[in-house]
């Protein structure tokens, strides 16, 4: 792993782990806390997740409890709202991650809704709040907390996971449970959740009221400098596509076709298509998709580029989803370094 | 183009056995307890003017990697981010110290 920071563990995936499969193993996946007052242990059978707020009956349920409930399983990626800031240009300003702060999974746990069933949700609730062990040092700090709207937090997809590729997730990613939000940045996806609140407004908390908040202007797209705009908190994720098994300044044999083999994800839904370039986007290849794992997941591509004179080369991989969306040409910026997606060139030689 | 340092995961989890899911349905998740040791670090920000207070205030809550991987910024800027860890991180740091420490960070020479 790549450490961005030691306390708290920011720890980024390197890259060269992306072209080896489509799920991110557990002891490679990306790591990022906010607070540094983590529990370092946590008792498996003392272990309760609250539901409370507006509801009929606040439950405390074990993980032997929550077990028991209907099994739901998943293919999702999960990126931080910042993955790709290092890579900024004007640079802004926090974790300078690669590209590297994500990862996707099958996520084995329960539903949502199957959880908040179980309190039973009032009449008049309009949000769901998340939120789990971790605190801040200070104890004035705002507690780490995010919310959903109802409407999402009830859609039979969003789900909270005791299991992570078929094992238990590790500590450092959320141990014993984690909100899974598919398709939606991973700010959402709360670790070692302890405590679900039924909100009868909307939530006006730090985390969702200030902090990941994006331009409200298409791809959260602006220009440094630009003013003007609203800003609304971050939410879908968008499409990318990344070739995995050349290096960006890597080297190739001139004379022969070259493989190509990559990832994509369509982000809020799933991948329609993956094309590359290798003239400067001129024109566009179609590559050709792998086995599909699920509509979140990131999806195999593989295509290859005709004999290559000796010389510096560049190929350019785009992805369009499902629906319709395609990756910018030019790289996205904003202040914050949120929802990077533009498209990716990579450079090399033929010798 | 920024400062990384690789480290083994595997040496941070020392931890007890994982449980993994069974494949049938019918049998449910068995949890074991978890407990492993935090990366912790003992990096100090380097010597200079201020370094006394950055060091002092700052590293309670967050070791120092990622501020020195930050890019140039200004003395506005990082006003801005100190003035974030006092008043909505609550940092207690007096108004001296914060001074010295806008000033450290703006004379920071990062690496590009």
């Amino acid at each position: 792993m790549i450490l961005q920071r030691t306390r708290p563990p920011l720890l980024e995936t390197p890259f060269e782990v992306f072209d080896e499969g489509v799920f991110t193993p557990n002891d490679r996946f990306y790591v990022r806390w906010h607070w540094a007052s983590i529990p370092s242990a946590i008792d498996a059978d003392a272990f309760r997740l609250k539901i409370h707020g507006h509801v009929e009956r606040e439950v405390s349920l074990s993980l032997k409890d929550i077990a028991t409930l209907p099994r739901f399983e998943i293919a999702a990626v999960n990126q931080c709202s910042g993955n790709s800031r290092g890579l900024f240009e004007p640079r802004v300003s926090g974790a300078q991650w690669a590209n590297g702060s994500m990862g996707n999974a099958r996520w084995t746990g329960v539903r949502l809704k199957d959880l908040l069933d179980k309190a039973g949700v009032k009449a008049g609730a309009v949000q769901v709040r998340f939120s789990g062990l971790d605190e801040p040092v200070v104890d004035e700090a705002p507690d780490f907390k995010k919310s959903l709207d109802l409407d999402h937090a009830r859609n039979g997809e969003v789900m909270v996971a005791y299991a992570m590729n078929g094992a238990q997730l590790p500590l450092l990613n959320g141990f014993p449970l984690r909100l899974v939000v598919p398709g939606w940045y991973s700010t959402y996806w709360v670790k070692m959740l302890s405590d679900i609140e039924v909100l009868d407004k909307p939530d006006e908390l730090y985390w969702m009221k200030t902090a990941y908040r994006i331009p409200d202007v298409p791809g959260a797209n602006i220009k440094p400098g630009q003013t003007g705009f609203k800003t609304v908190p971050i939410n879908r994720m968008v499409p990318r596509s990344f070739v995995t098994n050349l290096r960006d300044g890597g080297s190739v044999k001139a004379g022969s076709p070259v493989a190509l083999r990559g990832i994509a994800f369509g982000g809020d839904c799933g991948v329609k298509s993956v094309e590359f370039s290798g003239d400067s986007g001129a024109s566009w290849f179609p590559a050709e998709l792998g086995a599909d794992e699920g509509t979140y997941s990131f999806r195999r591509f593989t295509g290859s580029l005709p004999a290559l004179a000796a010389g510096s080369h560049a190929v350019m991989v785009r992805c369009t989803n499902t629906n319709g969306l395609v990756q910018p040409i030019e790289a996205v910026w904003n202040t914050n370094g949120f929802m990077q997606n533009g498209i990716e060139t990579l450079r090399f030689q033929a010798a | 183009m920024f400062f990384v340092r690789s480290i083994s995961l595997l040496a941070v989890l020392v931890s007890s056995p994982v449980a993994v899911l069974a494949a049938s349905e019918s049998e449910p998740m068995h949890f074991s307890s978890q407990e492993i040791e935090l990366p912790s670090s003992d990096r100090t920000f380097p010597d200079g003017p201020g370094a006394e207070a950055i060091n002092n205030n700052c590293l309670a809550c967050h070791s120092a990697g990622m501020v020195l991987t930050q890019p140039k910024l200004t003395k506005a800027q990082w006003t801005e981010t100190v003035n974030k860890m006092a008043k909505v991180y609550h940092a207690p740091i007096s108004p001296e110290d914060s001074a010295a420490i806008i000033d450290y960070l703006t004379n920071l020479k990062p690496q590009p």
